[in-house]
């Protein structure tokens, strides 16, 4: 059981990286992103577990920021990529100029937040 | 009026003017007319669809204007008057003073925080139009912006309900929506001049958030999600109940993955939304860090995980094209998710760190619970739970076009259909808990029944419009002619098709224009009234106004010192420091439970305990309104028994089968020793008992409970009179300092 079950997993793992290789490069630095920013969450949150969460509005602006940031890439990555269907005529330069707009807009937020 | 014009926009402009440009011969009155002016059939459309537009804004302004009319500009009810109050510090000071104000002249001795405990959306507009103006050189008094400001913002809601109803179904709907809703009562009831709530703007910017989401959820583009969640934010600074938003959009988004509707565009519109909505919303003080901790937001956040547990596996299972791997993935991921997520609400809720539903919102899931462990909230007259009656007056046709106007939504859902008639569903459901919230599903319930109409009147007039096409097609014999002859054979068949299409067009304009009727009339009789003024007819017809609360509050403001402290009961504490320019001990705000059972209890006890606990509080004042020489039903003593249920809430030596007898409230020579002895009646009724109210009746008759009082010969130890106005409705007392011990 164990060993058919390890065994689906590298079949698994196999498989997804044969298929991730296939992948355009600015749809790879966009995923590079979105898991650099959810790694500085991560950090962010381990952090609050030993330090406290006193100014919880700032512990809140930082993870939000990391999230925020994540969260518009991968919608940025969802308009640019060409396979999807929906979004064939919405032109890749449009795409970026709404993302580098809601993340002016996140980021003003979040230095007010700040405090 | 706008009733009976609508329906004509939706398809007839078309036919009618082709029709007029080949059938009339020129002649002077044609040149004059409208298709002379050689428009092109879209021009014309889109010109009577401005000035529809535009007389729709104009009536939904001026069909709120009664009151101002009728009695003056100012501002009515209780909750308008601290706002007022509120903006008129923010235009004096500024708004840095206004965030961190701290009010000592409400809830003595504790003061009350108001830069951090209100919702300041209202005002701030308020404040930015009286600064427009004032910029554009027009000086008018800051009290005539906020008098204006809800027909103002009624007037913008039209123009939301017609873009919004042009989303859902088409640009017919939308005008038939924007009519309606301009002199629907359910919304006039709030928002009508004078009444300067939070309501008035809230509504605006939900309709408003809810349109740029179905927008941003259609286009699945940032910036209208990005629109959507200013418009959110817009919506949590004006009104507490942005609680149904936050609620009803993951609702929305859960039902269309669970039916399978969901698409790429719907997780771009959702998490930019959820998440910059959320940081705008926290930057209110007032609202704080509640969207993650507090239990009535946890829904938003566990759809924003579950989307993106979902979207997840849809792109995995889309990378392996292999379905058996994707399975023990699946499996794999989905368990350990549940398991995650079900850990953390554990642990969370049990810890009390997620608060959980306050009272407020928990009373709409279960309505019996603000009864028995929330007087104040069960105590208030909007709080109660809806009469079939209060639907009637407020919707009118609006109630059987609705379930019409469901069934059409289900014949064409889409994404945006689906948005409607959730919405409409849950609003009713809650406007049917408490009758404050019919305010809520108001606009729900006007596009959906636009929607009967529009769809209905369309499929009439094109019924109409396939008789007249016949001759034509007959002459031209070109394209079409399929059509129109299998037409043809369609109306040879029902001869009287077009006679029945003309009956029910006239049988729709018939309850249209009863609408527009029976609209005005409920605007003109029952909500335009200030509630602070009020007004009776007299023996001869004649009017006769009663405007005792604003002649009381200026005796207060000229006749006491400053730094005088009044009680009286919560109801007028926001008028008394609005109007009175003095410090109150309880006031609208209610948020002090113990504080207003401190109250109550005085008011309930006999005069020595409450001359105690006046002092211990610093009274000088005592403020009480009576309404036994007018007749007038909202006064203290028809209000005494709440304030029993209050007070004893929290001091149990207060017991309510004290002031009855027999399970009943009596005022007459049969009522209880308490009742007939305690501080509230002896206040009420002082030297009441010399005066003939009525004649025919005895000396101390009170008419609005229809009995002749049981106390007549009050003496009173520790307060003397201090003014009483013309008409006895306001008493007001002074608390006499101790007597000298000797």
């Amino acid at each position: 059981m164990v060993k058919s079950t390890s065994k689906d997993a590298q079949d698994l793992f196999r498989s997804l990286h044969s298929a991730y290789s296939a992948t355009p490069t600015n749809l790879k630095v966009i995923d590079l992103y979105v898991v650099f920013a959810v790694f500085t969450a991560v950090i962010q949150v381990a952090y609050m577990a030993l330090v406290g969460s006193f100014p919880f509005n700032s512990f809140l602006s930082g993870v939000l920021s990391c999230i925020g940031t994540a969260v518009l890439a991968v919608c940025l990555r969802i308009q640019v990529n060409k396979e999807n269907k929906e979004f064939k005529d919405l032109a890749p330069e449009r795409a970026f100029a709404d993302f580098v707009l809601c993340n002016l807009v996140l980021h003003l937020v979040i230095i007010n937040f700040l405090g | 009026m706008g009733g009976k014009e609508d329906p004509t926009a939706n398809g007839s402009p078309k036919s009618e003017s082709m029709a007029g440009k080949k059938a009339s011969p020129p002649d002077l009155l044609s040149s004059i007319s409208l298709k002379s002016l050689k428009l092109k059939t879209k021009q014309q459309e889109l010109l009577l669809r401005v000035s529809i537009l535009g007389l729709v804004y104009v009536l939904a302004f001026i069909a709120r204007l009664f009151s101002v009319l009728r009695y003056e500009s100012m501002i009515h009810e209780f909750d308008p008057y601290f706002n007022y109050r509120t903006t008129l510090f923010l235009t004096e000071k500024g708004f840095y003073e206004f965030w961190n104000w701290f009010d000592s002249e409400s809830w003595y001795p504790l003061g009350r925080i108001i830069g951090g405990t209100l919702y300041p959306g209202l005002m701030v507009t308020a404040a930015l139009i009286y600064w427009t103006l004032r910029f554009l050189r027009f000086f008018v008094h800051i009290r005539e912006v906020c008098v204006l400001t809800a027909p103002f913002f009624a007037s913008n809601t039209t123009l939301v309900a017609y873009f919004f109803g042009k989303e859902i179904w088409d640009t017919g709907a939308g005008l038939v929506a924007a009519a309606l809703i301009a002199i629907c009562p359910g919304y006039i009831s709030r928002s009508v001049a004078g009444s300067y709530d939070n309501e008035a703007v809230a509504i605006f910017a939900l309709l408003l958030t809810f349109y740029l989401f179905v927008k941003a959820v259609k286009t699945g583009s940032l910036s209208w999600a990005l629109a959507s969640a200013f418009g959110y934010f817009y919506m949590v600074s004006a009104w507490g109940g942005y609680v149904f938003i936050i609620n009803l959009i993951p609702l929305y988004v859960l039902v269309l993955l669970i039916t399978a509707r969901y698409s790429l565009r719907l997780y771009v519109a959702y998490n930019c939304m959820y998440i910059l909505g959320m940081l705008l919303a926290m930057q209110i003080r007032f609202v704080g860090f509640q969207h993650v901790q507090s239990g009535e937001h946890m829904g938003a956040m566990g759809v924003f995980l579950l989307m993106q547990v979902f979207y997840f596996l849809d792109w995995v299972k889309h990378q392996l094209n292999d379905t058996k791997l994707f399975q023990t993935f699946l499996r794999i991921t989905v368990t350990s998710a549940i398991l995650v997520g079900g850990i953390a609400l554990g642990v969370g809720t049990a810890s009390g760190y997620i608060s959980p539903w306050t009272g407020r919102f928990y009373s709409l899931l279960d309505p019996t619970y603000a009864k028995d462990h929330i007087p104040i909230i069960a105590s208030v007259s909007e709080h109660q739970p809806t009469a079939w009656s209060s639907f009637m007056f407020d919707y009118h046709i609006l109630l059987f076009l609705f379930p019409a106007g469901l069934y059409f939504c289900f014949k064409r859902l889409s994404d945006a259909t689906i948005f409607i008639v959730m919405y409409g569903l849950t609003s009713l459901y809650f406007a049917g808990v408490m009758v404050r919230l019919i305010l809520v599903a108001t606009p729900a319930v006007c596009l959906i029944s636009a929607i009967a109409v529009s769809a209905t009147v369309k499929n009439l007039t094109s019924l109409l419009r396939t008789k007249q096409k016949v001759p034509q097609t007959g002459s031209t014999k070109g394209a079409g002619s399929s059509k129109s002859s299998s037409k043809v054979t369609l109306d040879q068949s029902q001869p009287f098709q077009k006679n029945g299409a003309i009956a029910l067009l006239v049988g729709v304009f018939y309850l249209l224009s009863r609408y527009a009727i029976h609209c005005t009339w409920v605007t003109s009789e029952a909500y335009s009234s200030p509630s602070i003024v009020l007004a009776a007819r007299g023996a001869h017809g004649n009017r006769i106004i009663f405007d005792d609360y604003r002649e009381a509050y200026y005796w207060l403001r000229q006749n006491t010192p400053t730094d005088a402290k009044v009680m009286s009961w919560w109801d007028y504490g926001y008028q008394i420091t609005a109007m009175g320019n003095r410090t109150v001990i309880v006031d609208n705000n209610t948020w002090n439970n113990t504080h207003i059972a401190t109250v109550g209890r005085a008011m309930s006890s006999y005069e020595d305990e409450a001359y105690d606990i006046m002092r211990s509080l610093d009274v000088n004042y005592v403020l009480v309104v009576f309404g036994g020489v007018t007749g007038y039903s909202s006064d203290d003593i028809n209000k005494f028994l709440w304030m029993v249920r209050i007070g004893g809430g929290v001091y149990p030596v207060i017991k309510e089968p004290d002031y009855l007898v027999n399970g009943e409230f009596r005022v007459d020579k049969g009522a209880s020793p308490k009742m007939l002895n305690c501080l509230m009646y002896k206040l009420c009724y002082y030297r009441f008992g010399e005066l003939v109210t009525e004649y025919g009746k005895p000396t101390g008759y009170d008419r609005a409970r229809g009995v002749e009082i049981g106390n007549k010969d009050i003496k009173l130890e520790h307060l003397e009179e201090a003014y009483t106005t013309s008409n006895w409705i306001v008493r007001i007392y002074r608390v006499k300092p101790p007597t000298n011990r000797l």
